[in-house]
């Protein structure tokens, strides 16, 4: 199966003329569905870059199954603020013949642009080859939450094999490059992952940071188990984190995101209207 | 002198650049109890090539390359922001521009040259291995084994120190390992062209991890 979705947002007047973010572009494809939501989980308080729009990410069949070839696109226009969801886990299956699965991320956000993408996670079923490519290219003064989940296996299943490659530049400058592997070849041995089950990271970047003195940027945290914050060049920080369920990882990813300290530190989910 | 013989040289463990001091996260994985046995050693070797040494392998062979051309000061600047993204541990960047100095004044003190010179002051260290292998007629495919051997045999000699393992043991592991060096050094040269932004990241989130858990002990054998 081959899909591609995309998003795009732009900065429009809004009620009392405080600009709001109006989305400019979405088209889904099956089984890439995306919808207008409302706020899923905790998130970072990102109002003071503006009103954000949130969307969603709805799987419409199982997979990606070895062999689909899944694309989206993610454009954040000047001034605008989105915050993309995604509705369920993504389970990742075994093709016929050992096929890849592959999905594709293209993202830019334009000046003065925020995106806070908080997927779910990607459940590496037994068997599954799966490539994850996400490639991201901020403007100067953009800001960027991303969150990556793995969980190998589902309850008692030794999980496949999955590959997550990660470039974001900044200003077309390297700011983050990173191939994971994980469930073959390196993934099993101690420098990777060992016998952690649930492997994740947040990465924000925050142009306040570039600016500011050395002392208010984020500094390296230990957290509980195998997990740390450590600060990036070019105004960033990567939260990582292995744990043994995903319960616990997302968890701790949340506790590293509190540990940036506002706005980052993930506010409590409003309740339904 | 030779190419040959100052490929042996920067290959070399008794080289005065400071590599001895380090143990490439590995006395903090004994610590966690990760690495016990000869066998979790082998794996700790083998995962450490496959990540950190590919990269290192990657870089050092592009600045080889680059060092040939008539200007690479730039493509040494773009390759010293790459290997930054591809170091999420500050405790690492520290330590690999640490090394870095330290080679790039053990080199100066050898012979003059140019190049040398205008380097920025505390480079990547296999950006200025890479160099040094340029500058002395190495290929870049030297500089890549060079790089890889070097991101294992630090570990593995420092695993006699860290752990009761019998010194042929540890040597053995590496030898078992060694096909797989070439064949990540060949992998390595896939990246001497095109764009420097789509050159090898291999993550190592562990090794991330306990470099940072390192840097705070206070004792500690080695300094990485």
């Amino acid at each position: 199966m081959r899909a591609c979705a995309r998003v795009a947002t732009e900065s429009a007047p809004g009620p009392g003329g405080r600009p709001r973010t109006r989305i400019s572009g979405l088209r889904s494809q099956a089984p890439l569905m995306l919808f207008t939501t409302r706020a899923k989980e905790g998130e970072p308080s990102v109002a003071h870059r503006g009103v954000p729009a949130r969307v969603s990410v709805a799987a419409g069949a199982a997979g990606p199954i070895g062999g689909d070839e899944l694309r989206l696109e993610v454009e954040v226009g000047p001034g605008s603020v989105l915050v993309l969801s995604e509705v369920s886990p993504s389970l990742l299956l075994p093709g016929r013949e050992g096929r890849v699965s592959t999905t594709r991320v293209r993202i830019s956000v334009a000046t003065g642009g925020t995106l806070v993408w908080l997927p779910e996670p990607l459940v590496a079923a037994r068997g599954c080859d799966h490539l994850n490519e996400v490639r991201v290219d901020l403007a100067d003064d953009a800001a960027l939450l991303m969150r990556e989940e793995v969980v190998l296996g589902r309850h008692g299943e030794t999980g496949g094999r999955v590959r997550l490659s990660t470039r974001v530049r900044r200003s077309g400058r390297a700011l983050l490059c990173q191939d994971l592997e994980l469930g073959t070849g390196a993934g099993r041995t101690p420098v990777v992952a060992h016998g952690h089950r649930a492997v994740g990271s947040v990465l924000v970047a925050d142009p306040l940071w570039c600016a500011q003195e050395a002392r208010s940027r984020p500094r390296t945290r230990l957290l509980s188990g195998d997990a740390v914050v450590t600060p990036l060049p070019q105004g960033a920080a990567l939260i990582s984190a292995l744990c043994q369920d995903n319960a616990s990882l997302r968890d701790t990813l949340r506790s590293g995101l509190a540990a940036l300290g506002p706005p980052w530190t993930p506010r409590p989910v409003p309740p339904p209207p | 002198m030779t190419a040959r013989a100052a490929l042996l040289l920067f290959a070399d463990g008794r080289l005065p650049a400071g590599g001895y001091a380090h143990s490439g996260g590995l006395e903090e994985s004994v610590r966690t109890g990760r690495v016990r046995d000869a066998q979790s050693l082998e794996s700790f070797l083998e995962g450490r090539a496959r990540t950190v040494g590919l990269v290192l392998a990657a870089f050092a062979a592009r600045s080889c390359r680059a060092a040939r051309d008539p200007d690479p000061l730039p493509e040494l600047e773009v390759l010293d922001a790459e290997l930054d993204a591809r170091t999420p541990s500050p405790a690492q960047r520290e330590t690999s521009r640490q090394l870095g100095r330290q080679l790039h004044r053990l080199l100066t003190g050898m012979a003059h040259h140019p190049l040398l010179e205008r380097l920025p002051r505390a480079p990547h260290q296999p950006l200025v291995l890479g160099a040094a292998c340029g500058l002395y007629g190495l290929r870049p495919l030297d500089a890549a084994l060079a790089a890889l051997h070097e991101s294992v045999t630090g570990p593995a000699v420092a695993a006699v120190r860290l752990m009761s393992i019998d010194p042929f043991r540890t040597h053995a592991a590496l030898a078992r390992i060694a096909p797989s060096l070439d064949r990540l050094a060949e992998r390595a040269l896939e990246h001497c062209d095109g764009s420097p932004h789509d050159m090898p990241a291999a993550a190592a989130p562990l090794l991330d991890v306990v470099a940072e858990v390192h840097a705070t002990r206070s004792e500690r054998l080695f300094a990485s």
